[in-house]
């Protein structure tokens, strides 16, 4: 069986060439399906890329299957095969084929594209051997670790703040969208939106409810800001929002505050005060970037990972070549045992039963001894020598033979 | 043979403070090597212990090199139960090639040898030696607790981009490790210097380290009250927690010219 993958991603075309070739994950799973006549294939279709795995035991046709899935004007499209087919996937699991690298959730993306996909002994393996490789990589380095957006860095920042953000009280002030993500950020970690207060009160009122908060007014803030324990802002005010003298004594609880507004909103004299740490948009970016390129160094590492599963999964590969190649010596060997131990019947007429199963059994025991270690070394050889060595072992047990032979009996 | 278990257990030591300072500059196969040299160099450490104990036949660390290598194996013993978390690596930074440097004064010093004979029982020098050096462990630990604290609560207000990359435990973690690993050293302390007050015999015996100690016992005593009663935390809790070992340093600095005297 050969693997091969039809392609296109965010590296090679834009997002209104991508979109035309987009797939839904049952969309998905009905184009695998139709591809997957006497083949198996797998369509794993994300907002960066969209690719056809399929394994056919030929590459021509299968190649010609998946190119004429993803005809579209202008689309450009990488095509792969085998050992860097699978190498890509595994980039891909990984993250490192991702805008940003170590991304987690193309993970997800491989593992459901595998099981709407449909799979057959190749892709089974090649895709739980992706998934695999993916988990291995955020456990063994630190790519996917440090955040890659300016909420996920206040987030992230939080949590060095207050460990596990259960149970901390979050304040919004400002109800818009930049708001609105922040919040969202925190909220996945486990923290509440508790308030929102906003000049236009039908949008904190909008905001507070879908984080299942209280909006509240803005000349409250204080009785809020002396409960909170992170606190968000964004408005649009021309000056300033939070001044130092608005903090209430805070008796050693921390409070951490995100100031992602141009102007700023918060006094910078804040974060002079005892327990009070304020990043602004600026110090947040800095964060991102920071961990961006943390991430890219990780990916050097990363990739002798990936290039270590793609070996593992080309001797596996190759030493599929050799299984008919096995199940043909074996079944040659008992066809020749057992037709000579038919031929002796006649002389050994005057055998007992258990007689006549000692010689069975001898008999096999002979053959499989005397195949043992060819058999054995046929494996291990087909898996770091290749198919070649299979070709050999066709010639010396004179394989397939037979076969031609009784093919040419009847025109005889 | 106990001189024999002396330099693999420093060489791991070493070794892990090395990983940890790599590992610091970038995570990853080094921290795990570092644990392993804590792990490792503490078994070694335990063993170099245990052929002092056998070979004297009695508690063997009664002279300040002896209760210095001691010490190291109490500290590291303390650190192991949580330090060799990931996120506590940073910790092995500052605690590993301390004990190393310890163990190598405690080495020129005389204290993998043999002990001197001192008259006292065995059971006191458990009590009194073992409590009180227990105790210096657990608070030798929460300084180092509370200066990463410090120090990762400065690079929070300073802004530095890179503080994720660390990975060190959050304020609100560090903060109540240190708390509870005081809360557990105080008690010990406690114990060991209850029988040294209660094996005082003559004035003579009276030297100004007892002075020291019951300062220091005053200062974390203060430190638990404050902390769980008056809710001191953060910066002040961490800073107190210091002081308290500023005293447990020159402590440690005067028991050869007094007490071991």
């Amino acid at each position: 069986m050969n693997l091969v993958l039809v392609g296109t991603s965010h590296r090679l075309a834009p997002v209104e060439v991508r979109e035309r070739v987009a797939f839904d994950l049952p969309g998905a799973a009905r184009l695998a399906e139709a591809l997957s006549e006497g083949a198996e294939a797998v369509c794993l279709s994300t907002c960066n890329r969209t690719e056809l795995y399929l394994a056919h035991p030929d590459p021509e046709v299968a190649e010609a299957r998946a190119l004429a899935a993803l005809t579209e004007e202008g689309l450009e499209l990488y095509r792969l095969r085998d050992e860097a087919a699978a190498l890509h996937l595994f980039r891909v699991a990984a993250g490192l084929d991702s805008m940003v690298p170590g991304e987690g959730e193309i993970l997800g993306q491989v593992r459901d594209a595998y099981e709407a996909g449909s799979c057959g002994p190749v892709l089974d393996r090649l895709f739980r051997q992706a998934v695999h490789a993916g988990k291995k990589l955020r456990a063994e380095t630190a790519i996917g670790e440090s955040p890659a957006s300016g909420s996920a860095a206040a987030a992230a920042l939080a949590e060095q703040v207050f460990g596990d953000l259960a149970g901390c009280r979050g304040l919004v002030i400002g109800a818009g969208e930049v708001s609105e993500l922040a919040a969202r950020s925190l909220v996945a970690r486990g923290a509440t939106i508790a308030a929102v207060t906003s000049r236009t009160r039908a949008r904190a009122a909008e905001l507070a409810e879908r984080f299942a908060g209280q909006a509240v007014p803005f000349d409250r803030i204080g009785e809020e800001l002396e409960r909170a324990d992170v606190v968000i802002s964004s408005t649009s005010a021309p000056g300033q929002v939070l001044s130092r003298e608005q903090i209430p004594a805070r008796k050693g609880r921390p409070l951490f505050l995100i100031d992602l507004a141009v102007p700023r909103d918060v006094d910078r004299a804040v974060a002079e005060l005892d327990g009070c740490y304020l990043y602004d948009i600026d110090d947040l970016e800095a964060v991102v970037s920071e961990s961006l390129s943390g991430r890219r160094r990780e990916a050097t590492r990363a990739e002798a990972i990936v290039a270590h599963e793609a070996e593992r999964f080309r001797d596996w590969q190759t030493s599929l070549d050799v299984v008919p190649a096995i199940a043909s010596i074996r079944e040659r060997a008992e066809r020749i045992r057992s037709g000579e131990l038919a031929k002796a019947e006649s002389r050994l007429g005057g055998l007992s039963e258990s007689e006549r199963q000692t010689v069975e059994s001898l008999t096999t025991q002979i053959v499989n001894k005397l195949l043992h270690v060819p058999i054995v070394r046929l494996k291990q050889a087909a898996a770091t020598e290749g198919g070649g060595y299979v070709e050999v072992a066709r010639h010396l047990f004179g394989l397939g033979e037979e076969d031609r032979a009784q093919d040419r009996k009847p025109r005889e | 043979m106990a001189e024999l278990l002396f330099w693999p257990a420093l060489l791991a030591y070493g070794e892990a403070g090395f990983a940890y300072a790599g590992d610091a500059r970038r995570p990853g196969p080094l921290g795990r090597l570092a644990t392993w040299g804590v792990r490792l160099g503490w078994l070694v450490q335990t063993a170099l212990l245990v052929a002092q104990a056998a070979r004297a036949d009695r508690f063997p660390w009664d002279t300040w090199a002896g209760s210095l290598n001691l010490f190291v194996w109490l500290v590291v013993g303390a650190y192991l139960i949580w330090g060799c978390r990931p996120r506590f690596r940073l910790l092995g930074l500052v605690v590993m090639p301390l004990a190393a440097l310890l163990l190598a004064v405690s080495y020129a010093a005389g204290g993998v040898g043999g002990s001197g004979v001192r008259g006292y029982s065995t059971l006191f020098l458990v009590l009194h030696v073992g409590g009180v050096l227990a105790g210096f462990a657990g608070l030798t630990l929460a300084a180092a607790i509370a200066a990463l604290y410090l120090w990762q609560e400065r690079q929070l207000k300073r802004h530095n981009p890179a503080l994720l990359r660390f990975r060190a435990p959050s304020l609100a973690t560090l903060d109540s490790l240190v708390a509870r690993t005081v809360a557990v050293a105080l008690p010990l302390l406690t114990l060991g210097m209850a029988a040294g007050f209660v094996r005082l015999r003559h004035e003579s015996d009276v030297d100004p380290l007892i002075g020291l100690t019951v300062l220091a016992w005053a200062v974390y005593g203060a430190f638990l009250v404050l902390r769980y009663g008056a809710g001191w935390r953060g910066r002040r809790a961490a800073y107190l927690a210091l002081a308290g070992f500023a005293v447990v340093i020159a402590l440690h600095l005067g028991l050869p010219t007094s007490h071991f005297a």
